[in-house]
């Protein structure tokens, strides 16, 4: 085991923890606070797979930024845990049920793609996470789908500014 | 087995620059407090702190050993894991930020070749900006796990203005990012270092733009409504008492610091001295008059922070987030135009 794997499984075990804690906790904001740690696990992932801009950028948009409006937002409910409305065993069970049979699927699917059978994940290799391939990448190849997502999020923007005057 | 195959060397010489740069940086924020104190003094034409030692210079000490020796209260009603972590927080993001500020070119010890920054990673002002962002959960924490609706209030008022004023921070900086062409700060310092001209030159209303989104940041006047004492008693850290107020209010000085540090490395030089060719002299001797040079930057730096203080009334809110929302974010897409201009015509 090299020093990469050593990371590789401390970071999944930190995030899948996380992920659980998010899941479990009583308080809403521990929930938070614990997703921001998931994005900290999968940002230490991404750098181990050499995307050190993807790793950053995920930091600063989720962690630092959405997360950010979350917590506020859940602030300001101030969310009691006895005016949390209890839901009925039926609605759980269905619940769990629908969620397991998703993630069956998922895992089924994600096994039988030929593409990734029998290949392993290049840790700590290529470039392309790196910010002047990217750069290069997205503004040649992937010039078209990357101005009509921007248009996408411009679009959203004026939206939010309408939403808000009103 | 290679698991522990290390450059242990490597290892070695980055944990004491570590040691050094953050121990060095809470001692400078030591004497910052003493700064602040004495600058207002002046300001206001009184002596300021002069019982401690000679002029005063004890005093950061006996206000230490003041704040470590007070009582620990922690509310009754308080979240007492956040409340804790929330000091903890502001302080660790407040000194993560050393990690990629370049503090002089290399030196030479022991046959090794030894950079004076602790790690030269190409998304260095994203990084930055990374922790900055992060900055805010201290103080978000703390406020909404004192269980007082002032410090709720403004934790809120902190938060909100963070986030406003990071947006002009990050478009000021696209500019600077357009005429350098790398994200490294080691590489934006070297480029001054070689090039003619410092980039305040090509990028003035940059600066200018950055510098108040800097003091937005800090929560420095006029910006400091979180610690609007005559709305909100005394700020997000009022139920705080003893050594976690003191992380509270060092984790300001910090922030200071290390935003007047990245100041001076992006637009003022870095480690330059002007008018001085380090090849003349030892490498070694060039790389300390390179600290020194940086230092005097960030002590000029502060200064300038702590006139403003002491000179400029607090802003309202409403003044804020419209001089945020609808001033610098328009001049900051204002400079970055003019600048993509520039560029293109080749000037």
């Amino acid at each position: 085991m090299s020093t990469v794997d050593i990371l590789f499984y401390l970071l999944s075990a930190f995030a899948i923890v996380s992920a659980t804690m998010v899941l479990i906790s009583k308080n809403p904001i521990h929930s938070v606070l614990w997703l921001i740690l998931v994005f900290f696990a999968i940002s230490g992932h991404y750098i181990l797979l050499n995307a050190q801009f993807l790793a950053i950028v995920n930091i600063i948009v989720y962690a630092g930024a959405i997360m950010v409006l979350f917590l506020f937002v859940i602030m300001l409910m101030n969310i009691k845990k006895d005016a949390e409305p209890q839901k009925q065993l039926l609605v759980k069970l269905t619940g769990v049920v629908a969620g397991g049979s998703l993630l069956t699927l998922l895992i089924a699917v994600v096994k039988q793609t030929t593409q990734i059978e029998n290949k392993q994940v290049l840790l700590k290799e290529g470039t392309i996470g790196l910010i002047h391939p990217l750069g290069q990448a997205l503004f040649t190849d992937y010039v078209i789908p990357f101005e009509i997502s921007s248009v996408l999020f411009l679009s959203a923007m004026v939206g939010a500014v309408i939403i808000g005057k009103k | 087995m290679t698991i522990l195959a290390f450059d242990w060397g490597l290892v070695i010489e980055k944990l004491i620059l570590i040691a050094v740069v953050v121990f060095g940086s809470l001692g400078i924020a030591l004497y910052t407090t003493f700064g602040e104190r004495k600058v207002a003094a002046i300001l206001q034409d009184r002596p300021g702190p002069n019982r401690a030692g000679p002029f005063g210079l004890l005093q950061p000490l006996a206000d230490g050993v003041k704040l470590i020796m007070k009582e620990e209260i922690i509310p009754n009603a308080a979240n007492k894991w956040l409340f804790i972590l929330g000091p903890g927080l502001a302080m660790t993001a407040s000194l993560m930020t050393c990690a990629v500020i370049p503090w002089g070119s290399d030196i030479e010890l022991f046959g090794r070749k030894i950079a004076l920054q602790i790690a030269d990673i190409n998304i260095g002002i994203l990084y930055v900006f990374a922790v900055v962002s992060m900055g805010v959960y201290g103080i978000m924490i703390g406020g909404w796990a004192s269980n007082n609706k002032f410090s709720l209030m403004s934790s809120l008022r902190a938060a909100s203005q963070a986030i406003s004023y990071e947006l002009a921070m990050g478009l000021a900086l696209i500019a600077l990012l357009m005429t350098t062409e790398s994200l490294s700060l080691k590489t934006i310092v070297e480029q001054q270092v070689k090039g003619n001209w410092w980039n305040i030159v090509y990028q003035p209303l940059g600066f200018l733009l950055f510098f108040i989104a800097a003091l937005a940041e800090c929560n420095r006047t006029p910006f400091d409504l979180p610690e609007a004492e005559n709305e909100l008693n005394f700020g997000y850290h009022q139920e705080y008492s003893s050594m976690k107020l003191g992380f509270y209010l060092f984790a300001e000085y910090i922030n200071m610091i290390m935003s007047s540090a990245i100041m001076a490395s992006m637009y003022f030089g870095g480690y330059d001295l002007p008018f001085f060719d380090e090849s003349t002299v030892a490498p070694n001797i060039a790389a300390m008059i390179g600290v020194g040079t940086l230092l005097i930057k960030i002590v000029l730096f502060i200064f300038l922070f702590m006139w403003i203080r002491w000179t400029i009334p607090r802003f309202r809110y409403d003044q804020l987030m419209n001089l945020g929302w609808k001033t610098m974010i328009p001049l900051a897409l204002f400079n970055l135009l003019i600048t993509g201009a520039l560029i293109l015509a080749n000037l």
